[in-house]
């Protein structure tokens, strides 16, 4: 497992001021410096470092869900013993973007998504007939948070 | 299809798949993306402030890897309350602090009854529980069962991705 990383509170105030709103104008580091009492140049050298460590993602846009296509969350019950391998089976696959290991009888959660709802149909019966095993299709019906980000 | 969508061109969608992967480190970002897309800078500009004025775009900044800030406990909440009540229920949830993703979705009798999905983040499980035990607190008798499903590993996660 990979340390966790400390971070200074000037790269902490970074992170969570930028999150969303991130400036739409031509400088927008420069922006963000003066905002933050810096200079452009020591900003976008902080956010190569944060990126560097691992703790910086990316700077980038965040897409409304079913804004080009259909997604649904799924769920598969694997039995232990081959919960490995028919994980590695289901991250293979091109419409999975989002796989995670719970503890739970259902063990592997994955998001799917594809041009429309019935590929997502066809995607989970590829999953059934490779895996032997049926998953559960939970798509969304409503969205009561609207993922700004969270405070660090 | 969202409307959005349908109103989403060729060069939008060119837009979003470079620019979704992380924008450049350069003090002139949008101005690097128009160069590589064969663009004019101000007819980017201009097209991504409609995009996130239309909601196609929910947000543009920065994205931190939560894991290596220390943040390992991702709880998923799921919670089984009256159908009649979930619109109200899911507003409440889904506007404490400490939940980043609140979402209502069926139920798959018999095998699965719960019907609100509440992503809830933590240093550890203890802090995950804490907060799980604030929801159920709010929720007082409309929680008729509720679990915390603890990720153990993440096997993928690229991003809700246009593709190009």
């Amino acid at each position: 497992m990979p340390a966790v990383q400390a971070i200074t509170e000037q790269e902490r105030a970074l992170l969570n001021s930028y999150q969303r709103d991130f400036p739409l104008q031509a400088r927008p580091y420069a922006a963000m410096a003066d905002a933050l009492g810096m200079d452009e140049d020591a900003l976008l050298a902080m956010l190569r470092g944060l990126q560097e460590r691992g703790i910086l993602g990316r700077v980038g846009v965040t897409v409304r869900p079913n804004s080009a296509g259909a997604s649904t969350l799924a769920a598969l019950a694997v039995p232990p013993a081959r919960l490995d391998a028919v994980a590695d089976q289901v991250s293979a696959l091109k419409s999975v973007n989002h796989n995670y290991a719970r503890e739970h009888d259902f063990n592997l959660w994955f998001v799917l998504t594809a041009a429309d709802d019935a590929g997502l149909d066809q995607a989970l019966a590829e999953i059934a007939s490779t895996t032997g095993l049926t998953p559960i299709k939970l798509p969304l019906d409503a969205e009561y948070h609207i993922d700004l980000g969270f405070t660090l | 299809m969202s409307e959005s969508s349908d109103l989403l061109d060729e060069t939008d969608r060119r837009i979003i798949v470079a620019t979704q992967g992380g924008l450049p480190l350069v003090a002139e970002p949008y101005g690097a993306v128009a160069d590589e897309l064969g663009l004019d800078v101000d007819d980017v500009m201009a097209r991504m402030q409609r995009m996130l004025d239309g909601g196609l775009i929910r947000r543009i900044g920065a994205v931190p890897n939560h894991y290596a800030l220390g943040y390992r406990a991702n709880g998923m909440s799921v919670w089984d309350v009256p159908d009649e009540d979930i619109s109200e229920i899911g507003k409440m949830v889904g506007d404490l602090d400490f939940v980043s993703h609140c979402y209502h979705r069926p139920r798959h009798l018999p095998y699965w009854s719960y019907n609100l999905f509440a992503m809830v983040h933590g240093r550890d499980r203890d802090e995950v529980s804490d907060k799980v035990e604030r929801i159920a607190k709010l929720m007082g008798i409309k929680d008729r069962r509720h679990e915390i499903l603890y990720s153990h590993r993440i096997l993928k996660k690229t991003g809700l991705r246009f593709t190009a």
